[in-house]
C-alpha cells in the first residue's frame, strides 16, 4: 500500500492550491455569501487557463481520479466552493460521452475554458431522491419537442447557459425507460427562474418550463434514454466530487479561535478538536479510496454511499460540538464585531444540515449501502 | 500509481495464510473454552509452528523481518476470530527487546508489556497478557526494565476474558535497557496492532448481524429486510473501511518511517504521516467503531443476543476490555493533541503572540 501522491500529482496539487489561494480571496467569498451565487468564475478561468478543467473531465483529459481527488479536496480544505465546477465537469462528460459532435462542438469549448456553466434539471418539486418519478413532459410535435413543467433546486440556473433537462417523453412505459434527457441553452423562452433562498445563503432556484420548443439538437443521449444519461453523469462523480471533507476548514477556523480565546487550552476542548482530526483523517482516507477504486477501473457506487454517510455525520457532530464550545460568540454572522472564527461557526451550523440532503441523502445512501453491500434483502 | 491502496503480494499472503489458520485452529468454542483465562497454548504452539512469534522481528534474531503493514493484517486475522494468544503483546515486545532471546522468536516464551508504570511498590498492574507471560518490559521509575519471572498462570475475572495479572517489576532476573523518557515506540505499535485487532472484532461482529437478521424471520419476512434493521446495519461497513484504512496507513507511516522519511503533521492540511499519531488515531477510532458495531450487532441479534450461547457476546466483551487496559480513550486524545496542536502551554504562547 502506499498512501503518498507521485511527484507528478504533488505538483499538481501545489498548483491547484496555489491558484485557489489567488482567486478564493476574501472580497470573493463576500461576494458569494451577499448574493447567494457560490461560483467563482477567476477560479474556473485560472484552472481553465492551466488546462485543468478539461484535464479533469472523463474521457476529455487524463482522467485521472486521483487527480479529481486532489482537486475536489484541495477546494473543500479551503471552504471554496465547489458545487459549480462538480457540475461543470460532470456535464462536460456527460455530453462529451453520449453527445452528438454538434453538441460538443457547440457547448464543450466554452465550459472547457470556464467561460460558461451548466446547471442540473433533474429533481421536481414532487420528485427529490425518487429521480425515476419525474413528471416535466416533452412531447414531439413535428419537428420539435415542446417542453412543459417545473424543476426544483435548479442551482446556478440564474447564472448558468446550459441545462440538463430530464424529462418524461413516454408515459406509458415503466417508469425508467420513458425519460429523455434534453441539454438546451437557459435563455431558451419559455424558461423562467424563481430564486429558493436557502439557510446558508446559498441561493437555489425554481425553475419553470412553459411551452419550450427545442429541436432534436436538444436531444442528448437519445429518445427514453435520460436513465442511461443520467446514470453515466452518476459514475462520474466517483465519490469523490465534494461534501466529504467539510471538517478540515471547520476544524482550522475552530482551532483559530482556541488559539485567540485562549480555550486551546482546556481539555474539554482539546478532546474535540482531537476527535474531529481523527474523523478527518477517516473522511479522506475513505474518499482516497473512492478515487482509487475509479483510477483502478471499478465504480466506487456502494464505496462513495458509507463516504458519504460517515464524512456528512462526523461533520455535523463537529460542528454542533464547536458551535456549543463557541457559546454566544459563536451565534454572530460573519462581519459582526467579535464573530467567533470571523463568523465561520455560526456559517458552518448553517451550512451543515443541507449535507446529508443534497448529493443522494443519507436514507438514499443507507439503502445503497444495505441491500448492494451488505445484501440485506429487500423489503416487500 | 500515485496513491495504491491495494495490499501488496506479501501483505495477499499473509492475510491468506493467518486466515486460513485461524479459520481452521481457532473456532469460537475454542474461544468460549479458553475462558476464563483467555489463553489457549495449544494454539499458540500451532502458531510457532508457522512461525508466527517471530514474524515481524528482524532476520538477524531469526525473525522473518515482515513489515508493519504485514504484521497488521495477520493481527486483523486475529482479531476477527478473537484468537486467545497474545500475538500482539508478544510482537510488540520482542520488537522493543535489542537481543530477543531465541525461546521469544521461536515462541517458546512468551513477552509482553506493561502499559503503565509500575506502581510505588514496584508492581505493574493489570498488564495485558501478564498472566501468562514469561517476560515482561516497563517502565520502573525512570528506568525502562526487562523482567523474567514465572507468570501466575490465572487472571483476575475480567469483562473480556484476558489474561491479565498484576506482575513485579523486581521480583525475578532483571535487567535495564534504557531510560524511561523517550520509550514510546512499543506502546504506539501496541496501539496499532490493538486497532488492527479490533478491525478484525468490528468486521465479524457485522459479519454474525448480517447473517442473523438475513435468517431470523418475524411478521413472516427477514428481519433484516425491514428499512429500520437495514439502516442501522448501513451505517456500519463504512466505519469498519474507515478504521482498516486508518491502521493501514499507519501501519504504512511506521514502515516509512524505519526507512529514515521525515513525517508531517498538518492538521490545518489534513497531512498527518507521522507514526506514532497516526497510531493513536488509529486506536481511538478502532476503539470506538468495535464498541458502536459489536453494540449493535447485539441488539439486532435480539434476546438471543444477550445469552451466554450465543457469539456475539464474546465480540462485544473484547471490542471493550482489549483497548480500555491502556485507559480513558478520551485521555489518549488529549495526548494526540498534544500532537497535532503542541502543547497546552505552547498552544498559549502562540495565541498570546497574536496567533
Amino acid at each position: 500500500m502506499d498512501f503518498s501522491l507521485t511527484p507528478e500529482a504533488e505538483e499538481y496539487r501545489r498548483d491547484v492550491r496555489r491558484i485557489i489561494a489567488e482567486t478564493v480571496t476574501p472580497a470573493e467569498r463576500h461576494r458569494q455569501h451577499s448574493t447567494g451565487s457560490f461560483v467563482c468564475a477567476p477560479l474556473h478561468r485560472a484552472l481553465a487557463e492551466r488546462g485543468y478543467i478539461e484535464r479533469a473531465v472523463p474521457g476529455i483529459g487524463k482522467g485521472d481520479p486521483i487527480e479529481l481527488w486532489v482537486l475536489f479536496n484541495e477546494m473543500e480544505k479551503a471552504a471554496a466552493p465547489s458545487d459549480a465546477l462538480s457540475v461543470l465537469i460532470i456535464v462536460a462528460g456527460i455530453i462529451n460521452r453520449v453527445g452528438t459532435s454538434a453538441q460538443r462542438e457547440r457547448i464543450l469549448p466554452s465550459l472547457l475554458a470556464g467561460e460558461s456553466l451548466a446547471c442540473l434539471g433533474y429533481s421536481e418539486p414532487d420528485c427529490g431522491s425518487d429521480l425515476a418519478a419525474v413528471s416535466t413532459r416533452a412531447r414531439r410535435d413535428g419537428a420539435e419537442w415542446v417542453i412543459n413543467g417545473a424543476k426544483m433546486w435548479t442551482t446556478m440556473a440564474h447564472i448558468a447557459d446550459w441545462v440538463l433537462l430530464l424529462t418524461r417523453t413516454d408515459p406509458t412505459v415503466s417508469r425508467h425507460k420513458g425519460l429523455t434527457m434534453f441539454v438546451l441553452p437557459m435563455d431558451t423562452p419559455g424558461i423562467s427562474i424563481s430564486p429558493v433562498p436557502t439557510m446558508a445563503n446559498e441561493r437555489t432556484n425554481a425553475t419553470f418550463y412553459d411551452d419550450v420548443r427545442v429541436g432534436d439538437d436538444c436531444l442528448l443521449g437519445g429518445e427514453n434514454r435520460g436513465w442511461d444519461v443520467l446514470t453515466v453523469g452518476l459514475s462520474f462523480e466517483r465519490g469523490v466530487v465534494g461534501d466529504s471533507n467539510a471538517g478540515v476548514s471547520l476544524l482550522r477556523h475552530f482551532r483559530g479561535w482556541a488559539e485567540q480565546t485562549g480555550r486551546i487550552t482546556d481539555p474539554l476542548v482539546r478532546e474535540k478538536m482531537a476527535r474531529t482530526a481523527i474523523d478527518n483523517e477517516v473522511a479522506k482516507l475513505l474518499t482516497q479510496r473512492s478515487a482509487w477504486i475509479a483510477a483502478s477501473g471499478d465504480l466506487p457506487g456502494v464505496e462513495g454511499s458509507m463516504t458519504k454517510l460517515f464524512a456528512t455525520a462526523a461533520y455535523q457532530k463537529a460542528v454542533r460540538w464547536f458551535q456549543e464550545i463557541t457559546g454566544p460568540e459563536g451565534l454572530l454572522r460573519f462581519d459582526e464585531p467579535g464573530a467567533a472564527a470571523g463568523g465561520w461557526i455560526e456559517y458552518e451550523g448553517r451550512h451543515a444540515p443541507g449535507c446529508t440532503i443534497r448529493g443522494g441523502t443519507t436514507e438514499i445512501n443507507r439503502t445503497n449501502v444495505g441491500q448492494r453491500h451488505l445484501g440485506l434483502p429487500r423489503g416487500t | 500509481m500515485s496513491v495504491d491502496l491495494a495490499p501488496s503480494a506479501d501483505e495477499q499472503l499473509i492475510e491468506h495464510a493467518f486466515t486460513s489458520f485461524f479459520a481452521k485452529e481457532a473456532p469460537i468454542e475454542l474461544v468460549r473454552r479458553s475462558e476464563p483465562l483467555g489463553f489457549d497454548r495449544e494454539l499458540w504452539s500451532k502458531l510457532a509452528a508457522i512461525d508466527a512469534q517471530g514474524l515481524a522481528l528482524p532476520e538477524r534474531v531469526g525473525g522473518s523481518g515482515a513489515t508493519m503493514g504485514m504484521l497488521v493484517v495477520a493481527i486483523e486475522a486475529l482479531g476477527r476470530v478473537l484468537a486467545p494468544v497474545p500475538l500482539i503483546e508478544h510482537a510488540v515486545a520482542s520488537r522493543a527487546l535489542d537481543q530477543p532471546g531465541r525461546d521469544l522468536v521461536d515462541g517458546t516464551a512468551i513477552a509482553t508489556i506493561a502499559l503503565r508504570p509500575a506502581e510505588a511498590d514496584g508492581r505493574w498492574r493489570l498488564v495485558p497478557a501478564g498472566a501468562v507471560a514469561d517476560v515482561v518490559i516497563g517502565i520502573d521509575g525512570d528506568q525502562l526494565v526487562v523482567v523474567r519471572s514465572a507468570p501466575p498462570g490465572s487472571a483476575p475475572h475480567n469483562h473480556a476474558c484476558a489474561p491479565l495479572a498484576d506482575r513485579s517489576a523486581r521480583e525475578g532476573e532483571r535487567a535495564v535497557i534504557g531510560m524511561a523518557a523517550g520509550w514510546s515506540t512499543a506502546v504506539s505499535e501496541w496501539r496499532l496492532l490493538t486497532a488492527a485487532a479490533l478491525v478484525g472484532v468490528a468486521a465479524r461482529a457485522l459479519e454474525l448481524a448480517v447473517e442473523y437478521v438475513t435468517v431470523r424471520h418475524q411478521f413472516g419476512r427477514p428481519v433484516g429486510s425491514f428499512q429500520a434493521v437495514q439502516h442501522g446495519l448501513a451505517d456500519l461497513p463504512g466505519l469498519v473501511e474507515g478504521a482498516r484504512l486508518l491502521v493501514r496507513k499507519a501501519a504504512w507511516a511506521a514502515d516509512r518511517s524505519a526507512a529514515g522519511v521525515e513525517p508531517v503533521i498538518d492538521v490545518d492540511d489534513n497531512d498527518v504521516t507521522d507514526f506514532p499519531a497516526l497510531a493513536r488515531m488509529a486506536f481511538v477510532f478502532a476503539a470506538d467503531v468495535a464498541a458502536k458495531i459489536t453494540d449493535r450487532s447485539l441488539h439486532y441479534h435480539g434476546g438471543y443476543g444477550f445469552a451466554e450461547e450465543g457469539a456475539i457476546q464474546l465480540f462485544y466483551r473484547r471490542a471493550r476490555g482489549w483497548p480500555l487496559v491502556l485507559g480513558d480513550p478520551s485521555t489518549e486524545c488529549l495526548d494526540l493533541a498534544v500532537a497535532l496542536f503542541g502543547a497546552p502551554a505552547a498552544a498559549e504562547r502562540r495565541s498570546e503572540k497574536g496567533g
